[in-house]
């Protein structure tokens, strides 16, 4: 229990930044149009690509010479391209039909 | 650690991507800023990850193996997801999305796995180390089965199958994962052994929980899987004290959420059902079978008439449009009797498809114009005044059991309400059943006609006919 509360109290400001956080992701798309709605779980499913950094940390963190972590921070860094770069760019076609039809 | 510069540099690029982050979710709600706003929380991811490179660490000579393959990693997770993200067709876009949320999601559990490993040898664990890393693992690997099923399943190449007790299953397995998770939390164990009992049991739910649902829930489930990965994000930004990843991995738990939760309301089923996974997979038991009255059939002639001869059109487009890419054919159509003076809408029921606004992309793809895309209430009120309706590939959203079936399972569901226009036509391939399997009474309805036969086949010899009049 004290555990717990220590581990509370040290990380108060990142648990208050996370309900803080939690309100205006609700408040962000509280009023998107169906329309929109497929390019914007395709637009969020690019954000949750900043997973990426960690596995970039861990590369950077890794010794050189640690080859499970090099190998899997590599994987790692691959499948978060793959969720960034994908995830816009399939985002980035779903709204261009919606550009040329504004003309 | 680098110089103090450098960190305060870092912070800063995080800030600034947090920031366009939270523009971008939001421009993402108005159609005209919605691809500015895209753009603009993909220069902040690119910020924030350049940042990273540049400024996490000293860059020292004898790490340049780590910086060859962050950047070889870089490069081929670029050139691979461009490639298929450009060449994916706008029909198959639903399962792109699940896939590229299942690289997400195994990102986050392959972070899980190094930094337990780290644990094992550094030999002191930290309990909020520990919570959060074997969380990540859990939800990153739940998401990323789930993700690559659902999308195998979207592809049509792998069938719905319901265990036999499937949802006890699921609900053992969910506690197994819980109780093992708790375990190694509490016990502060670092043994190899039951974190990759825990990889494979987290990859096992994920397979068994998407297994069984149905397509008409897809789009729920998807839109769930997303969030999962936005929190196992999260968890990894709590691991390296990191505001990008936290920010970013939150807005999009929460947003998902959010989403996931307005799909379910519009579908009349609650979040706990989706959880258990019980839902789609047996819901073909529910219903009532018998059939009633007869199926009448038009022919493309009398069909055309019909439709050259009214004064208001609604179409109802189902997945059926997108699997027969009849998209461009039934705009097509819509500018024909538009010279002839027939107004004609669409009605968008918000789960038509495999995914939420599934419909609108795919018209938007053939150039139909904005303001033709009925919501579903609007298209409702119109309908009292609407001549034809064309049921395109759509079932479940025209279902009238939803209303007046307790006993069905889709008894609630908001639907488009077709029969108050005065004729509908339902263009369909065959008599098969609606992807949630139940019987559909409109077909035997007096006012409804059946036009069988692949989509776009019809609406291109709708074309001609109407032509020829």
């Amino acid at each position: 229990m004290d555990n717990l509360l220590s581990l509370f109290y040290e990380n108060r400001e990142f648990i208050f930044l996370i309900i803080v956080s939690i309100f205006l992701g609700i408040e962000v798309i509280s009023n998107v149009p169906a329309v929109l709605h497929t390019p914007l779980m395709s637009g969020a499913n690019a954000i949750h690509g900043v997973v990426i950094i960690g596995s970039i940390i861990i590369m950077l963190e890794a010794d050189p010479t640690n080859y499970f972590a090099l190998g899997l921070g590599f994987l790692a860094v691959v499948l978060g391209t793959l969720n960034v770069v994908g995830g816009f760019v399939v985002t980035n076609r779903m709204l261009e039909m919606f550009k040329k039809k504004e003309k | 650690m680098t110089s103090i510069l450098g960190l305060s540099l870092l912070e800063l690029c995080y800030i600034i991507a947090s920031v366009t982050f939270i523009f971008g979710l939001k421009m993402l709600s108005s159609p005209d800023k919605a691809r500015k706003g895209n753009l603009i929380a993909a220069y902040g991811m690119g910020i924030a990850i350049i940042a990273t490179i540049l400024f996490k660490e000293e860059l020292t000579p004898e790490k340049w193996p780590n910086y060859a393959l962050i950047l070889a990693g870089l490069v081929v997770g670029t050139v691979i997801g461009t490639r298929m993200a450009l060449k994916v067709k706008m029909t198959a876009m639903p399962q792109m999305v699940s896939f590229f949320n299942g690289m997400g999601g195994a990102c986050a559990a392959v972070i899980s796995l190094v930094e337990f490993d780290h644990l094992m040898h550094a030999g002191q664990v930290e309990l909020g180390m520990m919570i959060v890393i074997i969380l990540g693992l859990i939800i990153g690997s739940v998401s990323f089965s789930g993700s690559i099923i659902a999308y195998g399943k979207l592809e049509g190449k792998i069938a719905d199958r319901a265990l036999p007790a499937g949802q006890v299953i699921n609900i053992v397995l969910l506690l197994a994962i819980l109780g093992l998770g708790a375990f190694i939390v509490w016990s502060g164990s670092t043994s190899p052994i039951y974190i990759y009992a825990l990889l494979a049991i987290s990859l096992l739910y994920g397979v068994l929980f998407v297994m069984p649902i149905g397509g008409a829930d897809m789009p729920v489930v998807i839109s769930l899987l997303n969030s999962f990965t936005g929190m196992a994000a999260a968890f990894g930004g709590f691991l390296y004290d990191n505001q990008a990843m936290l920010t970013g991995g939150i807005l999009v738990g929460s947003a998902g959420t959010i989403l996931t939760v307005l799909m379910c309301t519009a579908m009349n089923r609650s979040l706990t059902n989706v959880i258990i996974g019980s839902f789609g997979g047996n819901s073909a038991a529910g219903g009532e079978s018998g059939e009633e009255g007869s199926i009448k059939e038009i022919t493309v002639t009398d069909a055309a008439i019909l439709l050259a001869y009214a004064n208001k059109v609604m179409v109802v487009p189902g997945y059926g449009l997108a699997v027969a890419q009849a998209q461009h054919t039934i705009h097509n159509l819509e500018k024909l009797l538009d010279d002839k003076g027939v107004e004609m809408n669409y009605a968008i029921h918000p789960v038509a498809g495999r995914m939420p606004g599934h419909m609108n992309v795919l018209l938007a793809e053939a150039d139909v114009p904005y303001p033709k895309l009925l919501e579903m209430e609007d298209a409702n009120e119109a309908m009292a005044s609407t001549d034809v309706v064309l049921v395109i590939g759509a079932n479940d959203v025209v279902n009238p059991a939803a209303e007046n079936d307790p006993s069905s399972p889709i008894y609630g569901m908001p639907i488009v309400k077709v029969l108050e226009a005065k004729n509908v036509i339902v263009m369909k391939r065959s008599m098969g059943k609606g992807y949630a399997g139940i019987e559909n009474k409109l077909f035997y309805h007096d006012k409804n006609r059946m036009l069988f036969g692949d989509a776009k086949d019809s609406i291109e010899k709708l074309i001609s006919e109407v032509k020829n009049l």
